[in-house]
């Protein structure tokens, strides 16, 4: 049943093509070129700008990668003080 | 009149006949899925006005309203229902159904309520059927989740109706329309909308109880309550300016317990609450672009979320479990319901060709053209925490991250079909925008699709999701672990039981030291009466009859000089 090239604890499944690290860094090295274009892109139209800030160069993208990172580093924070085990309530 | 019958009166009465049909024929399928389709028709054929007029001592109740505010959210509400009795349609258990529809008709009937009496009893109408969605998991968890969410809602129709009979007093009239926050009574009305609208601090009942639902009862629940209350915020409150910044703090805390919380329905929650803070932002600008914005973001926040909650039942149907700490690899064997999974996400994440795109923008848009800059900057922020819990949280942690092993059947055939449609309906939204905007209150003039928002908004959403990409190969996004996140409810879960608690040993103390004080004071006494009076005491000696006699004579004496002075 198992085939030679099915590695680990379940030989009965087929392998997905997402299975392979290889293929996991290809789509993350497309996420990052698709990002480098549209920071690009930026340079290339005109933004009906309601604010100043956002005249700012990749202002969008810069601005939900730290957003991103900071509600990331604060929830970590947060679990510090609001999480309990799963059987708080029932104790 | 029957002519004239509320679209919810349709829903509600037919849902009260479920029981005579035969439990396990097709009939009774096909009777529940005529119950919205007949009701919606109803409405879509009606022309638009006041009926169904009943006059009640110096009141006058209206029981269908038909204006374009009311049109769209009922639109939206009886596909919800239709979508909901397609998503259950292999449960077997009468309880659920009559519960769901009954509420669904409840919800519906609030919109066409042209009176604060009607909206009053369709309100606490909505409270008590829905509670039987949660009770129906049969739990002991999900009976005391549901106790705590009857107390709730019961709370804000109560408050609801204090406020009405003050509005009467005061006023003189009852009428379901603007009402501005100027006095108590609107005051009063306002926070018994503000409860079910999930205000920040009133918000709690909603990631307490929605999660404890059945499967199906969590998509049912999902649909009206907040919406309903959305709606009536819009009708009373728009342009109230604090509903701008009670919506822009809605919009943005749940986003820290959202990264946190373990259970997937319990984020959903959680973000059910900042998509409200997004409608609610609308209605507090209250222009005719924000209002249409807010009608729009909550026909396709219906769906959209609807499509996310009907995913997650599929995996908690088939695994048995939400927790994202234990799930994982399902994209393996349950490829469909990812793929809807997906595209909810993408909608709710708002991006281009998705529903929530075309509606998200034109609050943003309103905020931003008013000039509230610093609401606008919290509302970018929420947009960002949408994509983190609802646009991959979700989607990742069930059906990609690391490989949980669970290898389950797809989901059964009638929950892929309402799936299915719901997908295709955020889809639809999102391509041709046209469609919806054409149902508005107000002439829509606003164009999602221009360069600048596309572009600012994949950046917003690709750099996010590099941002989720980087943290997660370099191990600094955290782990999910099975966990109990506290929350506004520990203060009526565990703080106000423990200051009982305590006050009740106070209590006892105190009562025990009085005793204990009493006590030894009647000790005292008895002791004091035992020397006087016990044998050896000067009150219990017996005295001579002689001796006796001088003492009479003498009291005798002392009376008879006193009297004669």
């Amino acid at each position: 049943m198992s085939t030679p090239q099915n590695d680990g604890d379940r030989p009965q499944d087929k392998r997905y093509w997402l299975d392979e690290p290889r293929n996991v860094r290809k789509v993350f090295w497309l996420l990052c070129a698709i990002c480098a274009l549209l920071a690009i892109a930026d340079f290339f139209y005109h933004k009906h700008a309601h604010f100043k800030v956002e005249e700012f160069p990749v202002f969008y993208g810069l601005y939900g990668f730290v957003c991103f990172v900071f509600i990331v580093f604060a929830g970590k924070l947060l679990r510090k003080i609001v999480m309990r085990d799963e059987d708080y309530y029932d104790r | 009149m029957i002519a004239d019958l509320s679209p919810g009166l349709i829903v509600i009465f037919g849902a009260l006949l479920i029981p005579l049909l035969p439990q396990n024929g097709q009939l009774r399928n096909i009777y529940m899925l005529a119950l919205p389709v007949v009701a919606a028709l109803q409405m879509l054929t009606h022309d638009q006005g006041s009926f169904g007029q009943v006059q009640i001592f110096d009141y006058t109740l209206t029981l269908f309203r038909l204006d374009k505010l009311s049109f769209v959210f009922g639109l939206v509400f009886h596909l919800a229902a239709l979508l909901g009795v397609i998503f259950s349609l292999h449960i077997r258990d009468t309880l659920q159904q009559v519960a769901g529809l009954v509420y669904a008709g409840a919800a519906i009937g609030a919109l066409f309520a042209g009176d604060m009496i009607s909206l009053f009893v369709y309100w606490e109408l909505t409270a008590i059927a829905s509670v039987f969605l949660i009770w129906a998991s049969r739990t002991e968890r999900a009976y005391a989740a549901g106790m705590r969410y009857l107390i709730i809602q019961v709370g804000s129709g109560v408050i609801l109706l204090a406020g009405v009979i003050l509005y009467a007093q005061k006023h003189g009239t009852v009428a379901f329309g603007h009402l501005g926050l100027v006095d108590l009574p609107t005051t009063l009305i306002f926070v018994a909308f503000g409860i079910k609208c999930a205000f920040p601090l009133l918000h709690n009942w909603l990631q307490d109880a929605y999660p404890e639902a059945t499967v199906t009862g969590t998509v049912i629940l999902s649909a009206f309550t907040t919406k309903l209350a959305v709606y009536a915020l819009a009708r009373s409150f728009a342009g109230t300016e604090i509903l701008i910044y009670i919506g822009a703090v809605m919009t943005a805390f749940p986003v820290f317990f959202a990264v946190i919380e373990n259970d997937l329905r319990r984020v959903l929650a959680y973000s059910l609450n900042n998509q409200l803070g997004f409608m609610v932002v609308g209605i507090g600008v209250g222009s005719e672009l924000a209002l249409n914005g807010t009608a729009a973001h909550a026909f396709s926040h219906i769906l959209y979320k609807a499509l996310l909650f009907m995913s997650m039942g599929a995996v908690l149907h088939r695994t048995g479990t939400c927790k994202a700490s234990s799930l994982g690899g399902l994209y393996k064997s349950m490829p469909w319901t990812a793929g809807f999974c997906i595209v909810g996400a993408a909608s709710i994440s708002a991006f281009p060709l998705f529903s929530g795109f075309i509606s998200k923008s034109m609050i943003l848009t309103a905020a931003a053209g008013e000039g509230y800059w610093g609401v606008w900057l919290v509302l970018v922020f929420a947009s960002a925490g949408v994509l983190e819990h609802s646009g991959i949280k979700i989607p990742y942690f069930a059906f990609f991250a690391h490989d949980s092993g669970k290898r389950v059947a797809e989901a059964p055939g009638n929950m892929l079909l309402a799936m299915g449609i719901t997908a295709f309906l955020c889809i639809f939204i999102g391509v041709f925008p046209g469609t919806l905007y054409a149902i508005l209150p107000y002439p829509v003039d606003f164009e999602p699709y221009t360069v600048a928002h596309v572009i600012t908004q994949l950046q917003l959403l690709l750099f996010a999701m590099l941002a989720f990409a980087l943290l997660v190969k370099t191990g600094l996004y955290p782990e999910e672990m099975p966990s109990t996140v506290l929350n506004s409810d520990w203060v009526y879960r565990r703080l106000l039981p423990k200051m009982v608690g305590a006050l009740y040993g106070a209590g006892g103390y105190v009562r025990s030291g009085v005793l204990r004080r009493l006590q030894r004071r009647l000790e005292h006494f008895i002791a004091m009466v035992f020397r006087t009076h016990g044998p050896a005491g000067i009150l219990a000696r017996t005295l001579a009859p002689g001796a006796t006699t001088l003492w009479v004579a003498a009291l005798l004496g002392f009376m008879l000089i006193f009297y004669y002075v």
